[in-house]
């Protein structure tokens, strides 16, 4: 029994990145129609973009200008980098998806693709190939639950994901900037006629997307802290079949698939040989998908962007 | 107009080629050495390594005027192209160097997963080749031209089954590994082997394994947990083994975890941090403890480049002697690459008793050097100090 909610735990803290994730894909795809493929590298951005900052804090405690507990630095790292992170977002959107809103769809699927290339690249040229090691700003504590082992990083890691999903259902929700994007992805050729610029919505949208990355890519960072310029691909594409077995546009399906496909990967390599992990985890999600091919909220010929 | 224009200066051009090619035959011949290193990709370090060794060795024979072959003094140039620590792209070097470059000899690709298909292309262009990392069996099997300066997985597989079972005493083992890589799927399956060999059949009672690129092991170190093994070997490269170590840690594991070679680099430990301390791993030098030829080799890197050199290094070190020893026995250089190339093969494959910095070497029983291996322990300071050498 242990030896199950040990992999449980495992799948809730593994489930949470792809969740964070296929969020940034799917509000795109609400919105705008289209997948931002540069997303799984905004994720990588986003976790150095963490790093340096933590570093910047650690530095500035070690050397006494600025002593900040752990805890602190921790907040600031999540907050100031899903700031600078949205910027970035918002930079992708306005150059190279905003010149391109009119032409085919492929053109923009492709030019996704390679910004993702130069977002990889560039950080191979500024910080060189060496992995960077994000600090430790959790002193890592090992819980022990009747054999169930439970870090205090992995609780952390959980509840704040989960406390960001909620924040974004709220602000899709509540606010007028919600409503906006809520109207936007109900229609954006008509919504715009109304005084909505439909510019602004879809850099809200890259914005939002990029900063939950960027959580996403610190908390990760804190799990598995070796950093290198190429983690955001495969990962990126995991969590783009995360969204879209949660159902194009659909953010509670969205966060949902991405636990799901947390759950899948551990327990196939738990029951399975290890080997067969992939092979065995993806075939399932195909089969999901031939019987269900929009997804588990999905609608087909409707993109609404569903809370 | 413009196509015969196109057509006249590439003629022109061409011909120009081949004259100053000619012209470059007459005068002295510059020995040119291949280097095929992972400069880019998973593993930097390792690439970083063996540049670094080359340039160090390169600077010797500038110092000395040139590489003396039988009276004469050569110049000599190395070509170090990047294989992004692709398999592709070390074949697509090798075939660059051996063609287009002309090198008269390769050094590298180091890891197993470049070494075994770049060997291929050497060995069908029967240009000599030396990798001084591969532990492969297959990177120098049935391929003449091809050798390497380090010991082979099926040796480094008893070695570490043998060192558990008389240090600790233990019966029962888990494997982790990476099945989509050459070196440590070879170690993991050669372990398997020589431990069930020792404890019997079913005594590797954990053989999990991942695919590259991974990053979440929570599910098989469970399951290895579970399965009650005493340790845990895993044949994985530095930045995987940090996250192997910690995540062993956190999931409240806190028996051995052993490792082999491929976690003796320098950055085991700014990546790895205290997890780490402690540890055992299976290797071919170890610097903490080292003396002659060995630590004159550590001291000259560590001036240079600020860091003590890892295994890489050093046998790149070897490598690079290798060849120099080869190309001096063989006594002449001519400017026909092909005869060069074919002199400086068997003067390579008649070393009896090279001295290296990682040990003696000896080449007549085949491609594969005779040596001994180290085991190594991260200290509590993280220095990987010398613990026991163990020979075939």
């Amino acid at each position: 029994m242990a030896f199950f909610f040990q992999n449980v735990v495992n799948a809730l803290q593994w489930g949470s990145f792809y969740a964070l994730i296929a969020l940034g894909y799917s509000m795109v795809y609400g919105v705008l129609m289209l997948f931002n493929f540069a997303h799984g590298d905004i994720f990588m951005t986003g976790a150095y973009i963490g790093f340096f900052v933590a570093t910047m804090f650690v530095g500035l405690s070690a050397t006494g200008i600025l002593v900040l507990p752990n805890w602190l630095i921790l907040i600031l790292t999540i907050l100031i980098s899903m700031f600078l992170t949205s910027f970035v977002g918002m930079a992708v959107e306005r150059v190279a998806y905003r010149p391109l809103r009119g032409a085919p769809r492929a053109s923009a699927a492709i030019t996704g693709l390679m910004v993702g290339i130069i977002l990889e690249t560039g950080n191979l040229a500024l910080l060189g190939a060496r992995r960077q090691k994000f600090p430790e700003l959790i002193v890592s504590q090992t819980y022990d639950f009747g054999g169930v082992s439970v870090t205090n990083s992995k609780i952390m890691i959980v509840l704040v994901s989960i406390g960001l999903m909620i924040a974004l259902h709220q602000f899709v929700r509540r606010t007028k900037w919600g409503m906006a994007m809520r109207a936007m992805a109900y229609d954006f050729v008509v919504v715009p006629l109304m005084g909505v610029s439909i510019n602004l919505i879809a850099a809200l949208t890259f914005g939002l997307g990029s900063a939950l990355a960027s959580a996403a890519g610190i908390l990760f960072g804190i799990a598995y802290p070796v950093l290198d310029p190429y983690m955001g691909i495969l990962f990126g594409w995991k969590a783009f079949v995360a969204a879209i077995l949660g159902g194009r546009g659909s953010i509670l399906g969205a966060a949902l698939a991405g636990f799901l496909l947390g759950f899948i990967e551990i327990f196939v390599a738990t029951i399975f040989p290890s080997t067969l992990r992939d092979l065995i985890a993806y075939s399932i999600i195909l089969i999901i998908l031939t019987f269900r091919p929009h997804g588990f909220f999905g609608e087909p010929y409707s993109a609404q962007l569903r809370l | 107009m413009r196509k015969s224009f196109l057509v006249v200066s590439i003629t022109a051009s061409l011909v120009l080629a081949i004259l100053l090619s000619a012209c470059g035959g007459a005068a002295q011949p510059v020995i040119k050495i291949g280097v095929n290193a992972p400069l880019t990709g998973d593993i930097p370090k390792v690439g970083e390594g063996t540049k670094y060794a080359a340039e160090l060795w390169l600077e010797d024979i500038k110092n000395a005027g040139g590489l003396d072959v039988g009276g004469k003094k050569y110049q000599v140039e190395l070509v170090i192209e990047d294989n992004e620590s692709k398999a592709e792209s070390a074949v697509a070097a090798n075939t660059k160097m051996i063609t287009q470059d002309e090198v008269l000899v390769i050094v590298g690709p180091q890891a197993s997963k470049q070494a075994v298909p770049a060997g291929e292309v050497a060995n069908n262009y029967e240009t000599p080749m030396i990798s001084p990392w591969s532990t492969n069996p297959n990177t120098t099997k049935d391929r003449p031209w091809v050798f390497r300066a380090c010991f082979l997985d099926p040796f480094q597989g008893p070695v570490v089954a043998n060192f558990v079972t008389e240090e600790f005493g233990f019966t029962k083992a888990g494997v982790l590994y990476d099945v989509a890589s050459d070196y440590p799927k070879g170690l993991a399956e050669f372990f398997k082997k020589a431990w069930e060999e020792l404890h019997g059949p079913g005594s590797v009672v954990a053989y999990e394994s991942f695919t590259t690129k991974d990053t979440d092991f929570s599910a098989q170190l469970t399951k290895i947990k579970d399965s009650g093994a005493e340790f845990i070997f895993t044949p994985q490269y530095y930045n995987e083994v940090a996250l192997i170590v910690k995540q062993a840690h956190q999931l409240g594991w806190d028996k051995p975890i052993v490792g082999s070679d491929s976690w003796g680099s320098s950055e085991l430990i700014p990546l790895c941090g205290a997890d780490c301390y402690g540890l055992f791993f299976s290797t071919h030098y170890a610097a903490a403890g080292a003396t002659g030829k060995t630590k004159e080799f550590i001291d000259r890197y560590n001036a240079k480049y600020g860091y003590i050199p890892d295994d890489v290094a050093a046998l790149t070190w070897d490598a690079f002697g290798l060849v120099q020893q080869a190309i001096q026995n063989c006594g002449k250089i001519t400017g026909d690459i092909k005869a060069d190339r074919k002199c400086v093969r068997d003067a390579l494959a008649q070393i009896k008793a090279y001295d290296g910095i990682t040990g003696k070497m000896d080449f007549t029983q085949g491609n594969d050097p005779v040596k001994c291996a180290v085991i190594v322990k991260i200290d509590d300071k993280g220095e990987f100090t010398f613990y026991k050498s163990v020979c075939p």
